[in-house]
């Protein structure tokens, strides 16, 4: 270790590695990890989001898990609450259905109207 | 890839109450998921809410998990990290009321606190010099190596920040000092004796952060001229040790340490000095004569260790707590350090909080916070509904705040004023059942079993002091007493050789102060108002009450009570020892306490 820019190397490398720690304001991806959910694939859903945010250096957007929603016949489901955004829930979220969410909603700000099962009035 | 990160709490007390299995139960339950690739575990330092551990906190979502044990921990795994359900049963619930706290925030605890000394304990994994790199470790440092020595302890003196071993003295007055010193080699020395009764602010941040006090122990050396540093911690801290240790070496790879550090010229080093025991070694001169290998027994003053320290050289000798300020202030400007705090004591104080307190932990605060926040908004109030009495501050140096002070900002100098001390930071709360005179009797015990034994005051005095309080509350205490007390009290003041005589007086004389009452009540009416000196209370039985079972008469160990079957006993106060056996063991509440 010589010098600063070495310093910050190490920084920026591990903060991507702290990312989980950090507090997330511009929303959050809620994945539904019920076992109708993870039988249908949730599971394969989540990482996929969690590597295509990484992919995009997407670090202010949190991807949590929860428990069933009640639409068992269109899992994996997937709820996107971005802020100051109407909620908007996914239905039939396979992996490159996730791929397309996080490429055209969290990054491109529109959401993706074809897979849209519930959107939240406003 | 790493959808979810594991913390756990590895501070010395979530280790006590059962980190370990905890967390070998996690580890296994995550590989029998099959989402060990998916899920990283990370041992923390200290999070300060001990009397919650073990605590697991669930990030991305921040859900704080309390008392977790072997039995509970694996639903963490299935149900939260699987199904993706938090687990409602091991969050945080207020003790009145039934909502649940899901993140630290919502935990009142939590959300009064400023933490900067503390802000990595329980935040970054305390063995990974990267996580502390992220946290801008090290660039305090870099920072330092392009400005000047001046420029540095100018720094430190317009920061306003005073020394958090008790004293309070200005730290840059004394950085400033050892740089103007003569004399070559000098020195940088880490007070890492932390001996008061139930203080642990300095054995966490070892424990949580321990790259921060090598950083600004290192920015000490470069501020004063000194290439070598001495980190003095008791013998009674391994894991701090082990993880001090582990950071050095850490440290020393990355080249923070060494020689040419960062391509300065500058070389430090610093090296580990395990105490062997003394509560006197916390005070700096006998600290010294400890690192030298000798016998810790303090020095007189001056000359102060800026002039005349280790082996007769110049040497800065900082406490854990200051040092951990040192780097945020070189980084972020005196003029953001004192934006909390007080006028003369600016920045945050870190408390050990415990006693008769709902909460217990490791708080850290503004200086000039009431004790009502502390003890009411953050602790949580007393347990079982009783009456708040006072905080004892300073450990044995030091005295009580009582309940008309509960309002009183607390600062270095507000406490000096009534009395006490701010110490290092133990707060142990009293509550209503306490005796303030046993309380005192029992810190002065302290200090006598601790006393060095170089100078005549301190070793006899308090010896003779304690034996006087002994009596008190064997109920042979004699008119004149108290007199007395604060007589022998100041002399000690006055005359001892160090910091520790001179301030063994303290939990006495303020005791005196504000509870002359009690004493009087031990001395003149032979009655402790607390029901706490055992030779003062008088068990009787409520022969109304008593249904006549025998159990007391039982289990009475000197054969005190008598009666017969179904009738009321009574008992021979000649032969009654005091012992209180029949006072738990009656089911009728039949036998009172006086």
């Amino acid at each position: 270790m010589k010098s600063l820019d070495e310093l910050k190397r190490i920084k920026d490398q591990t903060l991507k590695e702290m990312d989980l720690r950090q507090a997330k304001e511009r929303g959050k991806i809620v994945v539904a990890m019920g076992t109708c959910g993870i039988a249908a694939g949730a599971k394969d859903t989540l990482m996929v989001i969690i590597d295509e945010l990484s992919k995009a250096d997407v670090h202010d957007v949190k991807v949590v898990q929860s428990g069933c929603m009640g639409l068992c016949d269109r899992e994996p489901t997937v709820e996107v609450s971005m802020k100051n955004q109407p909620v908007v829930v996914y239905g039939d979220v396979d992996e490159a259905n996730a791929r397309r969410i996080v490429r055209e909603h969290i990054q491109g700000g529109k959401v993706v109207t074809d897979l849209v099962i519930k959107r939240e009035n406003i | 890839m790493i959808r979810n990160q594991l913390l756990v709490c590895a501070g010395g007390a979530c280790i006590t109450s059962g980190e370990k299995s905890v967390k070998d139960v996690l580890v296994e339950e995550l590989k029998k998921n099959n989402i060990e690739d998916e899920v990283q575990l990370i041992e923390t330092g200290c999070m300060g809410a001990c009397d919650l551990g073990p605590i697991v906190v669930v990030y991305p979502e921040g859900t704080f998990y309390q008392k977790v044990n072997v039995k509970n921990a694996p639903l963490i795994v299935t149900e939260h990290l699987v199904k993706g359900r938090t687990v409602p049963d091991l969050l945080y619930s207020e003790p009145v009321g039934e909502k649940k706290a899901h993140t630290s925030a919502e935990i009142p605890f939590y959300a009064r606190q400023v933490k900067r000394v503390l802000r990595n304990c329980g935040a970054i994994d305390p063995l990974s010099i990267d996580e502390y790199i992220a946290r801008d470790g090290y660039f305090a440092l870099a920072k330092a190596l392009e400005m000047t020595q001046e420029e540095i302890i100018k720094l430190l003196i317009d920061s306003g920040l005073r020394g958090r071993g008790g004293a309070g003295f200005p730290t840059g007055l004394k950085w400033k000092a050892a740089r103007e010193a003569v004399g070559s080699p000098k020195y940088v020395v880490c007070n890492g004796d932390e001996g008061d009764p139930g203080a642990f602010m300095d054995r966490s941040v070892l424990e949580g952060d321990p790259h921060s006090i090598i950083e600004a122990m290192t920015i000490a050396g470069y501020a004063i001229g000194a290439q070598k540093g001495y980190m003095y911690v008791r013998a009674e801290y391994p894991l701090a040790i082990e993880r001090f240790d582990y950071a050095l070496s850490k440290a020393r790879e990355m080249g923070f340490l060494g020689d040419n550090i960062l391509n300065s010229g500058f070389d430090f080093d610093i090296e580990i000095r395990i105490g062997a025991g003394a509560f006197v070694c916390g005070e700096e001169t006998a600290l010294l004569r400890s690192i030298e290998g000798k016998r810790g027994t303090p020095t007189v003053k001056p000359p102060f260790p800026a002039q005349s320290g280790l082996w007769g050289q110049p040497t800065l000798i900082n406490n854990v707590e200051t040092y951990a300020n040192i780097s945020q202030i070189i980084i972020k400007g005196a003029e953001w350090f004192r934006s909390v705090g007080s006028l003369k004591s600016p920045g945050t104080k870190v408390f050990a909080l415990a006693g008769n307190v709902q909460n217990t932990g490791l708080v850290e605060v503004p200086m000039g916070t009431t004790l009502r926040e502390l003890v009411f908004e953050i602790g949580g109030g007393i347990p079982g509904g009783k009456k708040f009495k006072a905080a004892q501050t300073g450990g044995p140096s030091g005295g009580v705040i009582t309940a008309d002070y509960l309002d009183m900002p607390i600062d270095f100098d507000t406490v000096k004023e009534i009395g006490t001390i701010m110490g290092s930071g133990g707060l142990i709360v009293l509550d209503e059942t306490s005796c303030m005179v046993d309380v005192a009797k029992f810190y002065l015990g302290f200090t006598v079993d601790e006393s060095c034994g170089k100078c005549t005051p301190c070793r006899e005095g308090t010896r003779q002091m304690y034996q006087m309080l002994e009596r008190i509350c064997d109920g042979k205490g004699k008119d004149g007493d108290i007199q007395k007390l604060n007589r022998l009290a100041e002399t000690i003041k006055d005359t001892s050789l160090c910091g520790l005589g001179q301030s063994a007086p303290n939990p006495v004389l303020s005791t005196i102060r504000f509870y002359k009452d009690e004493y009087e009540a031990h001395i003149g009416e032979k009655r402790c108002p607390a029901h706490v000196c055992k030779h003062l209370l008088v068990y009787s039985i409520n022969a109304e009450k008593c249904v006549g079972c025998t159990a007391c008469a039982r289990q009475c160990p000197a054969q005190a009570i008598a009666g017969e079957v179904r009738k009321a006993h009574v008992i021979d106060q000649s032969k009654c020892i005091k012992c209180g056996s029949c006072y738990e063991t009656c089911r009728f509440g039949a036998i009172s306490k006086e």
